[in-house]
Order: structure tokens, then sequence, then C-alpha cells
């Protein structure tokens, strides 16, 4: 019953999104359509069935019910509870369920909460927004059925790849899907405004506090997947460019451009035709890793069910989507002119020039990651990694760390720099120090040393807004740019810290050897066989000691998991204020002398690296403040627009004979 | 209309033409050993089985070319091959199998149930002369010449239509 039952909601789903579609055009044709009604009631009871959907399959994958092919390929009867939920979008069908039914979610809160645009732009965002969904519930149960049972259910199910049997998985995809597909919104927002050309400062700040909010998911999500890639793949890195994860990191740099220029927007009435590219472009940029991953067009870690088939359908809501939104943008953008003028030395200059270098590091990571797919048609199998990424990307991402140290400094629409002149003698004389100071203490790569320097000035430029200012005034929406700014610092630091002063040793160990790394005493006291439940192991017993302090012990394992059969690698870590101790077991390296079985023992002290996700967190952290305090001042003006109704109406009543008088309100005592 | 408008979309139609035809292009998704063309590794494996020897490189010179299978009694596509495994052993091919992973009984277990075209059998509890020999997964099967070279890789299950392919290449690097 229960897949029957999950089925029959994403049918009826998908019917609801014909009918948010068609009611939504035919209330962008006549406001006062009564079909018109229909698009809002619709979206939100789509989503309901949706998210139905979904959970219908989350208890099917908690029963493990066997008869569902899905569950059978994935799950097994004797996982921990816990994989057995986040094993519903371990695999292609389960997290593209997710995905529509986030989509459907984003759509339903749209069309039930929004109520401050003119209705003709809201009925072409909801059309927008039924079409995109129509697509991908389509393609959901025509190619990818979740639901499909098995003719006869099976003895047992396939088991779920160890790698994703983490608690990694619980969160990492989850928020990032919120975070892609909550873009929906501001490209259905940013359709919808183009269509009914009311791209205006109110439309910004409607679609301000959705961009927000996706981008707050988004860089959690990415914040997490990059911890998670850290301690369990065990190769000690946090960022390997690897395809899929630019496919989350293009958005991103997406929606944080357009969440700055829909301020822009929002305050100066400026930006207008490039709000709306980047609405379009984040969202493209969430449907095209959706492609990258689930098509098999780029060799990945992350590939899961690689299928040209479905890599085709994909490929064409692409082609209908982005293709459909680039042509009306073509032919709609000239009419809606540039907006209100600003001097390149103003709030606006600054945040254009950034505009600008997100850009240009997207293009340049979009390049990067589309490159082997262009040469690969002429026979050329190449693959793109750090040595392009880095440097291209700190050509733009350098100078945007530096205006971005300033920008906030500056008043909207000009600005003499001579007035911040102390400031910006203050922030090149830390940058300065710093870089000649690391420059005399050691020989370290030219970029950690400039990230060194540029996130301590950028710390104390993120700061700086709040000089002069009484705390306690300063506005949330403040406090939370701050906070975010600041973040990017914190983050930055740990990323020129760890490439800049991690020291490494890889070593062939028997139980009563030690090593030295960095200040860190390492000492193998012995390697044991263990078993969870459905895994076996080698661990590790590794006790590690700072200078004379006692020691910590660690249990890094080397584990082989049964079902399916594949080997992972636990690394044990111990986390200090000023960084990380990373330790990993490998393969056994033979007898020594003794004729004891010596261990490839690994360990890395990397200074200061959980800055990068303390920083993530601080960054996800100012767009939370950044929404609460743009909805504070929403529900401020609401509440005194509608006192100033009840007062009006108020008088009227007094006045009594004289309906409809523009009496003045008696002043208020 | 300005013609900058269009650049975004001419830049997408760009992609979108460029990933069309990548999808319609046979993908190669094997990843082929560097090894190919190579001498084998030196390596020594204990028997997988009790009874029946152990396989080292020097098990490989001399004589004739032979075949490398490289299995596992957990690995399902290994049943599917095993008949055409036996079919080649009865067309007088010297097969060598590398137990990938494996415990003594269930290999024991699966050679009963499925026949044992095995002249000897390694075991591989560390995966280490998969790696050495660049195998991507389980099952794999190499030709190997008289000369201890590595000269041909098989990726994936012996099919029907496998036989004669194999047969023809172990015949040419005789």
């Amino acid at each position: 019953m229960i897949a029957e039952l999950g089925l029959a909601a994403l049918w009826l789903s998908a019917a609801l999104s014909v009918l948010m579609m068609i009611s939504g055009a035919m209330g962008l044709r006549d406001v006062a359509s009564p079909h018109a009604l229909y698009a809002r009631p619709a979206s939100v009871v789509q989503a309901f069935l949706a998210v139905l959907a979904f959970f219908l399959l989350l208890y099917a994958f908690a029963i493990t019910d066997l008869s569902i092919k899905l569950v059978a390929t994935n799950s097994h009867s004797a996982k921990p509870f816990i994989y057995k939920l986040t094993g519903t979008w371990g695999n292609h069908e389960g997290s593209m369920l997710l995905w529509v039914a986030v989509l459907a979610l984003s759509g339903g809160l749209l069309g039930g909460l929004e109520r401050r645009l003119p209705e003709k732009t809201m009925s072409a965002t909801l059309m927008v927004q039924g079409f995109v969904a129509l697509g991908f519930y389509a393609f959901m149960l025509l190619s990818s059925n979740p639901f499909e049972r098995l003719p006869v259910p099976a003895l047992e199910g396939g088991g779920l790849n160890p790698l994703l049997q983490d608690i990694g998985l619980a969160i990492h995809p989850p928020t990032l899907y919120v975070g892609y597909v909550g873009l929906s919104v501001a490209f259905s927002l940013a359709m919808g405004a183009l269509i009914t050309r009311q791209v205006t400062p109110d439309f910004a700040k409607v679609m301000r506090p959705w961009v927000l909010g996706a981008w707050v998911f988004l860089t959690f999500g990415i914040t997490a997947g990059s911890y998670w890639a850290y301690y369990e793949l065990g190769w000690g890195g946090w960022w390997f460019w690897d395809p899929v994860e630019n496919a989350s990191l293009m958005p991103w740099l997406a929606a944080t451009a357009l969440l700055h220029s829909v301020t822009v927007l929002a305050a100066r009435d400026a930006l207008r035709t490039w709000t709306i590219m980047l609405g379009v472009l984040a969202f493209s940029m969430s449907m095209l890793g959706t492609f990258l991953v689930r098509s098999g067009v780029l060799t990945s870690v992350h590939a899961f069910a690689v299928d040209p088939e479905r890599g085709s359908f994909i490929l064409g809501l692409l082609g209908l989507y982005i293709g459909g939104a680039l042509v009306i943008f073509a032919m709609r953008a000239g009419s809606i002119s540039e907006g209100k003028r600003f001097t390149v030395t103003s709030r606006e200059g600054a945040l254009v020039f950034n505009n600008v270098m997100l850009s240009a590091i997207l293009a340049i990571v979009l390049l990067g990651t589309l490159y082997p797919l262009l040469t690969e048609a002429f026979d050329v199998r190449v693959s793109v990694g750090p040595p392009y990424f880095n440097p291209a990307g700190a050509i733009f991402a350098i100078p945007m760390f530096i205006v971005m140290a300033v920008g906030p400094l500056l008043r909207w629409k000009d600005d003499k720099p001579a007035r911040i002149q102390f400031e910006l003698a203050l922030l090149a004389a830390v940058a300065i120090a710093i870089v000649a100071l690391v420059a005399i203490l050691g020989d370290y790569s030219v970029l950690a040393v400039l990230g060194l320097a540029l996130s301590v000035a950028l710390g104390i430029g993120a700061l700086l807004p709040l000089k002069g200012r009484n705390i306690r005034r300063v506005p949330t929406a403040t406090w939370g740019m701050i906070a975010a700014h600041f973040g990017v610092a914190v983050s930055l630091f740990g990323m020129a810290s760890e490439s800049a002063f991690t020291s490494e040793k890889l070593a062939a160990m028997a139980p009563g050897d030690s090593e030295v790394v960095a200040d860190w005493n390492i000492q193998l006291e012995s390697v044991d066989p263990v078993a969870g439940p459905n895994w076996t192991a080698i661990e590790a017993r590794v006790l590690a000691a700072r200078g004379d302090e006692e020691p910590t012990e660690l249990g890094p394992q080397s584990r082989n998991f049964w079902s399916p059969p594949q080997p992972t690698s636990e690394s044990a870590l111990v986390t200090r204020w000023d960084g990380q101790l990373y330790v990993v077991v490998g393969d056994s390296a033979g007898i020594d002398a003794n004729g004891n079985e010596r261990w490839q023992i690994r360990v890395w002290w990397k200074p200061f690296v959980t800055f990068i996700w303390y920083g993530g967190l601080l960054i996800a952290f100012g767009g939370i403040l950044s929404i609460i305090g743009r909805l504070q001042v929403d529900l401020k003006r609401r509440s005194a627009k509608a006192q100033g109704k009840a007062r009006r109406a108020d008088v009227e009543a007094l006045s009594g004979d004289k309906p409809g008088s523009t009496a003045a309100p008696e002043p208020a005592e | 209309m300005r013609l900058a408008y269009f650049i975004p979309l001419a830049l997408f139609l760009f992609f979108a033409g460029l990933a069309g035809y990548q999808l319609t292009q046979p993908k190669e998704q094997n990843v082929r050993s560097q090894m190919i063309e190579q001498p084998l590794p030196e390596f020594t494996l204990e028997p997988a089985l009790e009874g029946m020897p152990g396989v080292s490189r020097a098990d490989f010179v001399e004589g004739q070319p032979r075949l490398l299978n490289i299995w596992a009694s957990w690995c399902l596509p290994c049943i599917a091959e095993a008949p055409h495994l036996e079919r080649l052993r009865e067309e007088g091919v010297e097969i060598i199998g590398i137990a990938v992973r494996d415990r003594p009984e269930a290999v024991a277990d699966f050679l009963n149930r499925y026949g044992n075209p095995y002249s000897r059998i390694g075991s591989d509890d560390i995966s280490e002369l998969m790696l050495e020999i660049g195998a991507s997964g389980v099952p794999e099967t190499y030709v190997i010449d008289a000369a201890g070279n590595i000269r041909y890789q098989h990726i994936g299950d012996i099919r029907a239509d496998t036989v004669p392919l194999l047969l023809e290449k172990l015949e040419e690097v005789r």
C-alpha cells in the first residue's frame, strides 16, 4: 500500500502543478479572472502531497520494505536504523524525490505566504514555479519512479555504499537540496518580474528573504559536505575541486552575487537587469549540477545512477527552463532600464565590483568543470584540478577580498575615498605587516601568505562598520552582514593557515614505536581487529601527546564493509582550539627486524584548519540574522500600516455621515 | 533588444549542444589498466584453499600463455562466468585464480557449487595484487604471455561471446 499511496500522491501533485501553471497563466492575462484563484491553493496542496510522498518513501526505508525495488537495491535489514532512514536519499530516485519535494515545498510556501507582490506578478511567478515543478514530476514519474515494485520481494537488500553510512549523509544532502531548490523561488520571482516588467525595489524586498534563506542552507550544506569529505575520505583534504563539489559551489557563488545585487536593487533601485540575470543563473547552476551528477557525462566520486537516458531527459528540462528563461531575458531585458546611476567610489560601486568578481570566479569554476567535457569531444581525456582552480580563482578572489574589506565603509550613491583614509591606511598597514612577518619567518607559497594577510585585514574591515555607532542601535540585518563578512575572514584564515603550516608524516610503525609530528608525540600502542554491525576493521590504538601533556588515546580504523564489499578509512581526530591532529591507519607494511608487524600510519597536524568550518557556520549565521532583521522591519512596517488603517477607519466611523472622507487622524495620545 | 542580452543564451546553447553530443557518445565506463604490455609485478600469495597451491609470479613464466582470473566467492557476476571459465579450461587453457578478500570456507563452498576451473588459487586478502596490476573491480581476467607479461585485460564477467575472443588473444601472444 505504501508504494501505491506514494505514487498516487506524486501523480496528484503533478496534476496540481498543471493547475497551478494554467491558473497562473489565466491570472497573468486577466488579474480579475475567476480561474486565477486556483494557483495559490494548488501550490499549497501539491507541496503537501509531494512532501507526503517523500515521507512514505522514508517509511518504506524505515521498515525495509523489500518488495520495493529501490529499498531492495539500496538498503539492508541489518543496517543501523539511522542509516536506513538516510539511505532514502543515498540513491538516485530517492534523492530526486527529496529534490522534488523541496521544490514543491518552496512553491507551496511561496504561494501560501507571499502577499507583498502585485497579483499579476504573483500569477506569473506561480505559473513559472508550476511549470518548473511539472518538468521534474514528469522526470520522476516517467524515468525514475522511486516506488517501483519488484515482481517478487527480495529476501535481503543490497546495502548502502559504506562511504554513505555516516551521519554526514543525514545533514549534507538535505540541507544542500533545500538550498539548491530554494533558489527555484528566486528563479520564478525573477521570471515573474521580467514577464510583467515589475523589476522594482519592492520586488527586490520580496525576493531578498527567499534568496537569503536558500543561501543560508547552501552555505551550511557546503560547509557540512566539506567537513564530511575531510574526515570520511581519510585523505586529509577539505576541498578537492571534484565536479560535484563545484556543482554545489557554483549556485552558491551565483546566490552570493544575487543577494548583494538584490540589496542594491532594494536600497537604490539600480542593477535591475543584472539582478534578474543572476536570479536565472543561480537556479540554472542548481539544475546544471543535477544534470552533471546524474547523467554521467563527467566522472566524479559522487556520480550515481549513471544513465544517458536520464541524462537526456534532464538536458531536455535544462533546455526548456534555462533556454526558455534566457530567451525571455534576451527579448525583455532591453525594455527594463538599468535604474539609478552611481559613481565608482560608492557602496554600489563596491558591490558591483564584487558581483563581477564573484561572477568571474563562477566562470572560472564552470569552465574548469566543463573543460573535460569539451576536450573529450576531441578524444582527449584531461582532469582539471587545483593547479588550475587555485591560481585562476585567486586572480579574482584577491581583489574581491580587498574591496570586501573596504566596501561596507563607503556610503551609498557617491563617496570620497578621502573620508575613510584612516581605515584604508589601517587595513593596508595590517596586510603589509603580516606579509612581511610571514615572509621573514619561513618559506611559504604566495597564495597562502596573501590569504593570511587578507584574512586578518578582512576580519578587521568586517568590524569597522561598527566604529562610532551605538552598538545597541545597530540593526539586526547589519549585524548579519558583519557576522557573514567576519565569517569569510575566519574561513579564509583557516584555509591559508592549513595550506601554509600543515605538517605531515607517513611512517611504517610497529606497536611501541613513536614518531614526532610538529610538537606532537605519536606512539602506536597496538593494532587489533574489531567488528561492527556490518563491517570488520583493523583499529590502531594511538597515543598522541602535545609537549608534556597527558596523552590522548585515538582509534583510527581501516574498515571493510561486507554488503556491498568496500574498504573505507575512518580517521581519528584530536581537536584543539588552534588546529587538528588527523590520524589514519593504512595497510600492513610487512615485518620489521624484530619480527613485529608494521603498519602504515599517516599523521597530519593542521593548524587552525577548523576555522574553515567555523567560518562557514558564521557566514550561515550571518545570513540567518539578516533574514530575521529584514522580517522584523517588514512586520513592523506591516503592523504600522495596519494601525494607520484602523485609525483611519475609526476616524471615518466617528465622522459618521461622511464615508470615505480624508479627514486627518486625531493626534495619537 | 540589445545584442549583449543574447550572450548568455548563446553560451548556454553551446553548452547544451556539447552536452547533448557527449550524451550520445558511447562512454567507456571502465578504467583500463596502465599495466597492459608491462611485466607482471613480483608477488607471492598464500593458497586460498587448503590442498591447492598458492600463486606467485614464477607460476606464469615458461611454457604457454595463461589466464589470470580475479574473482571472489561474494561476487555475483563470478557465478555467471563460472561455466565459461569451465569451457576455457576444457579448451586446454590454464587458468590461475586470485580470490579477493575471501575466506577459505566460502571459497570451498563456491567451488563445490559452481565448479573449479583453476590450476592454482592465490588469496589476495588486502587487494594487494589487484592494485598492483591495475584491476578496478571483480571479476577481471588478464591474458599473461609465457614471459610473464600482461597482454590483455577483460573487465567484467566472461560471457559466451568472450570465450572465443580470449582464445584468440591467447593464440596471438603464443
